[in-house]
């Protein structure tokens, strides 16, 4: 009876909860992994396919050419001067972007009246469309109506042009990049702040050290996994920037503010060559996936 | 961190250096944003010497010929169709994928999270033209669909992992007592799981839904067809219209960031939340 019992219940619970399990299986995930293979995985596969023809997109792919796409791309200046531009970008977000997020941060964590309204309207312009920020600095730079000008003239100097030349247009740029994404870099940290095991801190002020010695040899080692991971963020971002630059500048003059993003649109999406295209494409995405993986095993080992 | 340490001191040097630093930045932030509000109100004329100011007359004419003109409200309401479609489809594919991988032990469960999880590693762009042709061949091109599908793709990796570490959390108690019940696992997502994953449901539909608002470059490639943008993509055919009219062109991007704002206004909590919170468990 006894033996009878268990082993009804048992088949009870296991018996439809396995199939339960199965039926789960085969509904819930191949949707997921359908649309992810068909429009993520796939078109990267296809990327490195089609970067072997010289193809403008109709018909099938015939005009086979090796890696000749691959030499183009090499040989263009603008690649380079894009892969700078990229440079520049991450340099920035380093030495200026994280450093100021890190000092806000550390300002706003404390409670005080307007805190908290600070970090709102210092987190704002990241929710912002990249298009409508770049439209606005567009119009912060412009020399003709802009607020710059304006600033210029009460110098009673003449107003640049700073987007329509060569050797400021990435200048522009980069303060419109501080400008929209200090404000998330700075959440960051403050989370992490927040987070932060406060009777360390406490330990630290109770044995006498003051308090930039605590911040410098004990809030900020904390601190370092968000470092690195906002660092991270910051190289990726560099990477897919593209948004911004259009309404900026298109990545001119002279192709003087490209980034990898917009080049790859100027060159192969807006002109339709397929293979050139993908062969920009297939250098971003190994530029991408080589530095994901190196600096998460040299630097996020633990994470 | 503490509160206790603002109160101890009377006064301090760094406390006002504290406060024209932050006020500084303060009016960094914002100058730019007030002028394009209050550019939107100025004539041509007026934004010329006073750029900076209040208007001296202020031209609400800018802003209601946009608000009556037919082409404002259609582009604000196919970046609806398209939000609405990328987050409703986002949610519904990632939150069973999630579920799957929280609660069914299956060979090849890791390896297929990690499979999901690469999308995190590159942008679309690098694929944008495979993904064009795909698009085209699928014949959904010029379609709403053909901008959402590939935005779902693209924001599951990151959903599922939000919402599988939500569901794990949840109380395993409940799915036994559940089984033990005769209630179905699909039953149980339906009934227990949605129910009690509300808050990061929200999280994961906000942070979907501004990125598909804003996007920029998908709608671009895929939408031919100037009655069904985006206005990311309207916006800057508008500016491209009136090139320098900047009065005209700064009440426009008022208006459109407006819907922005009001939803950061209103959703605060989801959105630093989620941009953090997800930025971080990626």
């Amino acid at each position: 009876m006894g033996v009878a019992e268990t082993s009804l219940s048992s088949h009870a619970v296991r018996g439809p909860s396995w199939d339960g399990r199965f039926t789960v299986l085969i509904l819930f995930l191949p949707p997921a992994l359908l649309l992810f293979t068909l429009f993520v995985v796939l078109p990267i596969g296809e990327a490195a396919w089609y970067s072997a023809f010289n193809w403008n997109g109709f018909g099938r792919p015939t005009n086979w050419i090796g890696f000749d796409n691959y030499r183009f791309v090499l040989q263009t200046r603008a690649f380079w001067l894009a892969l700078r531009n990229n440079g520049l970008i991450i340099a920035v977000s380093l030495a200026i972007q994280l450093p100021l997020a890190l000092t806000l941060a550390l300002m706003l964590a404390e409670r005080f009246r307007g805190a908290v309204a600070l970090r709102m309207l210092f987190f704002m312009p990241y929710i912002l469309a990249e298009i409508a920020t770049g439209l606005i600095f567009s119009f912060v730079y412009d020399g003709d109506y802009g607020l710059v000008a304006s600033i210029w003239r009460a110098f009673g100097a003449e107003p640049p042009h700073l987007l329509a030349s060569t050797s400021t247009s990435m200048l522009a740029v980069l303060i419109v990049i501080v400008w929209k994404y200090f404000g998330f870099h700075m959440m960051l940290f403050i989370a992490a702040l927040q987070s932060l095991d406060k009777s360390l801190v406490e330990a630290a002020r109770i044995d006498g050290a003051t308090r930039s010695q605590t911040l410098r040899h004990v809030v900020i080692p904390l601190l370092y996994p968000t470092i690195r991971l906002s660092v991270f963020f910051a190289i990726i971002g560099s990477l897919q920037l593209f948004d911004l630059v259009m309404p900026l500048t298109r990545g001119g003059p002279a192709d003087s503010s490209n980034t990898m993003v917009s080049f790859l649109y100027n060159n192969g999406i807006s002109r339709m060559r397929v293979g050139y295209g993908s062969a920009i494409g297939v250098i971003l995405f190994v530029i991408c996936v080589t530095f994901a993986f190196t600096y998460k095993r040299w630097f996020m080992r633990n994470e | 961190m503490s509160s206790a340490n603002t109160a101890r001191t009377p006064f301090e040097p760094a406390m006002l250096f504290k406060a024209v630093f932050l006020a500084a930045i303060a009016i960094l932030v914002l100058v730019p944003l007030l002028a394009t509000v209050l550019g939107g109100f100025k004539s041509l004329g007026e934004l010329r010497v006073n750029p900076f100011g209040l208007p001296r007359h202020w031209e609400w004419q800018n802003y209601a010929d946009i608000l009556f003109s037919g082409r404002y409200w259609q582009l604000l309401r196919n970046s609806l169709i398209i939000s609405t479609l990328t987050v409703t489809m986002t949610l519904i594919v990632a939150a069973m994928a999630a579920f799957t991988f929280a609660h069914v032990k299956f060979f090849g469960s890791s390896m297929l999270l990690s499979y999901l999880t690469l999308g995190l590693l590159f942008p679309a762009a690098t694929a944008v033209l495979p993904l064009f042709i795909k698009v085209r061949d699928l014949g959904l091109l010029d379609t709403y669909f053909g901008v959402a599908l590939p935005q779902v793709a693209f924001s599951l990796a990151m959903s599922v992992l939000l919402l599988r570490r939500f569901f794990k959390d949840l109380p395993y108690e409940l799915l036994e007592a559940a089984l033990v019940d005769g209630c179905s696992y699909i039953k149980f997502f339906r009934y227990v799981t949605l129910p009690l994953s509300r808050p990061i449901l929200a999280t994961v539909g906000t942070i979907t839904f501004v990125n598909s608002w804003n996007a920029y470059l998908l709608p671009l490639v895929m939408l031919n067809t100037d009655a069904l943008y985006p206005w990311p993509l309207g916006i800057m055919v508008y500016q491209g219209e009136y090139s320098s009219e900047w009065h005209l062109i700064l009440a426009f991007i008022t208006l459109t960031i407006l819907p922005t704002i009001i939803l950061f206004l209103l959703a605060q909590k989801h959105i630093v939340a989620g941009l953090t919170a997800g930025a971080v468990k990626g």
